[in-house]
């Protein structure tokens, strides 16, 4: 047993277990946040990611020991933000959600990518969400939604 | 549960390694995969582990003489990202697995890991980079390709920690790099190839050809680049096929769920010869 600490959704919180546990179980099982899912298990998919420091990482093959001291948000706190106002109305506007299982990963990506370049090109917009697998859009509206969301938000990133 | 320390500094590091062979976790993405339990359990690792992913004074790039050195836990999606970055190992790093595990691996776990189709070590051997290696009361150089002695074998001993890794600077007028892969991101290599050359005066300076996925380690022949060395590119390329042979006899690849040993043969030799001609 050790203790981590950190900042988790904006409050400093510590947690007393073993830290070589996969931070996705710790955030499931003990915080009760389920909008990171698991999807492959295997850092494969993107389904389970969060933001670590404001980037992208998947959650399902992170210790939670390497969380110790970082600031960590999930889609739930980001939820709550002005950039994902814009994003949910891109993503909802261009039709980008149907069984919504990706949905949070998708959109822990799109925050990621505009937080490091608030201009991609669409090239770089995939590249930006390569790491996130969907099964029933076919990405297209997917890519639409951030260009969309970066076209309408403006300023905010 | 096996035992867990999260490590203040470098120091305290060493000492822990210096008193049990605990294990090196660095980003996880190799070894949380490896480990992988049912979902809500613990990751099943046997041995003590050491969990260094956080230690700010190995996150660094930085010249020092005439290399680049880079702290061991600096990640993958920094270096990309970085100027003192050689420009083939950037492009070798932009299609390593995805922005998300970039951002939590490191070049001394892939170097560590020591999978034959591990896609850094293509720019690592052709740059000749060497990786320091300490312990309490040691520290050695070690050259990457050295470094590898085979599929999930390394010389780095018991109590050691990888604290840097050491390019040397070098400049080419060329710089290829491919990758055949199921997938854009999040693949593992099929077969990879880098080629690096110096060209003055339509003479072949410096040559240097490394491939994964194709034999148990990555393959470099330095013998066989020697050969080609103070040659007209066109010398080279009307002597295609004897190139072409020197490396046959070390492309020895296997079949697995990724790829058969036909196709990677004749790809790795494809690879070969289009580089060749572009000098
Ligand atoms: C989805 C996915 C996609 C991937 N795609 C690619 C790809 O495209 N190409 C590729 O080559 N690899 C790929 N990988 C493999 C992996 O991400 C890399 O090998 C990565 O560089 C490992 O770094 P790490 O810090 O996570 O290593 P870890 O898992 O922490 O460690 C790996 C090994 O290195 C040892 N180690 C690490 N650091 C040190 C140190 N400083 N000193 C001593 N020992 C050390 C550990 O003990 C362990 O044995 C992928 C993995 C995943 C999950
Ligand atoms: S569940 Fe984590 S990447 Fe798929
Ligand atoms: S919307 Fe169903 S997996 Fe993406």
């Amino acid at each position: 047993m050790t203790t981590i600490k950190f900042t988790f959704n904006g409050k400093a919180i510590e947690l007393t277990t073993d830290p070589s546990r996969r931070f996705l179980d710790v955030l499931r099982n003990d915080l009760r946040h389920t909008g990171p899912k698991e999807g492959c298990g295997e850092g494969e998919c993107g389904a389970c990611a969060v933001l670590i420091n404001g980037h992208i990482v998947n959650s399902c093959i992170l210790p939670l020991a390497n969380v110790h001291q970082q600031e960590v948000m999930t889609i739930e706190a980001f939820s709550k933000t002005k950039r994902y106002a814009i994003i949910e109305e891109a993503f909802i506007h261009e039709g980008s959600v149907q069984c919504g299982i990706c949905i949070p990963g998708m959109i822990i990506a799109t925050e990621s990518l505009l937080n490091k370049n608030p201009d991609p090109t669409e090239s770089e917009i995939r590249i930006g969400l390569s790491g996130n697998l969907c099964r029933c859009t076919g990405y297209n509206m997917i890519v639409k939604a951030v260009q969309r969301a970066k076209e309408r938000g403006r300023g905010l990133w | 549960m096996v035992e867990h320390v999260i490590p203040k500094n470098l120091e305290e590091a060493l000492k822990y390694l210096n008193a049990k062979p605990y294990k090196v976790i660095a980003g996880g993405t190799d070894l949380m995969v490896q480990h992988r339990a049912w979902s809500a359990l613990s990751p099943n690792f046997k041995t003590p582990l050491l969990f260094c992913f956080n230690l700010n004074a190995l996150k660094y790039i930085k010249v020092q003489n005439d290399e680049i050195a880079i702290g061991s836990m600096t990640d993958l999606e920094t270096l990309l990202d970085h100027p003192l970055t050689p420009e083939i190992l950037r492009k070798v790093i932009s299609v390593m697995a995805s922005p998300a595990i970039r951002k939590v691996s490191t070049l001394s776990g892939n170097i560590i890991n020591a999978s034959p189709a591990a896609d850094s070590l293509l720019a690592l051997y052709a740059l000749d980079a060497k990786v320091v290696c300490r312990s309490l009361h040691t520290e050695r150089e070690v050259l990457v390709s050295e470094m590898v002695l085979g599929p999930r074998k390394t010389q780095l001993k018991a109590h050691e920690i990888i604290t840097e890794i050491r390019i040397p600077k070098t400049s080419f007028t060329h710089t290829t790099f491919v990758k055949v892969g199921g997938r854009l991101a999040d693949a593992i290599s099929k077969v990879a190839f880098v080629g690096c050359a110096q060209i003055v005066n339509n003479q072949v300076k410096d040559l240097r050809i490394v491939l994964n996925a194709v034999s148990a380690t990555l393959i470099r022949q330095k013998a066989i680049e020697s050969q080609w060395l103070n040659k007209a590119p066109n010398v080279l390329q009307s002597q295609m096929d004897t190139i072409l042979e020197a490396y046959e006899a070390y492309i020895q690849p296997i079949d697995d769920q990724r790829s058969n040993k036909y196709y990677r043969k004749q790809t790795a030799l494809n690879l070969i010869k289009q580089f060749i001609n572009t000098l």
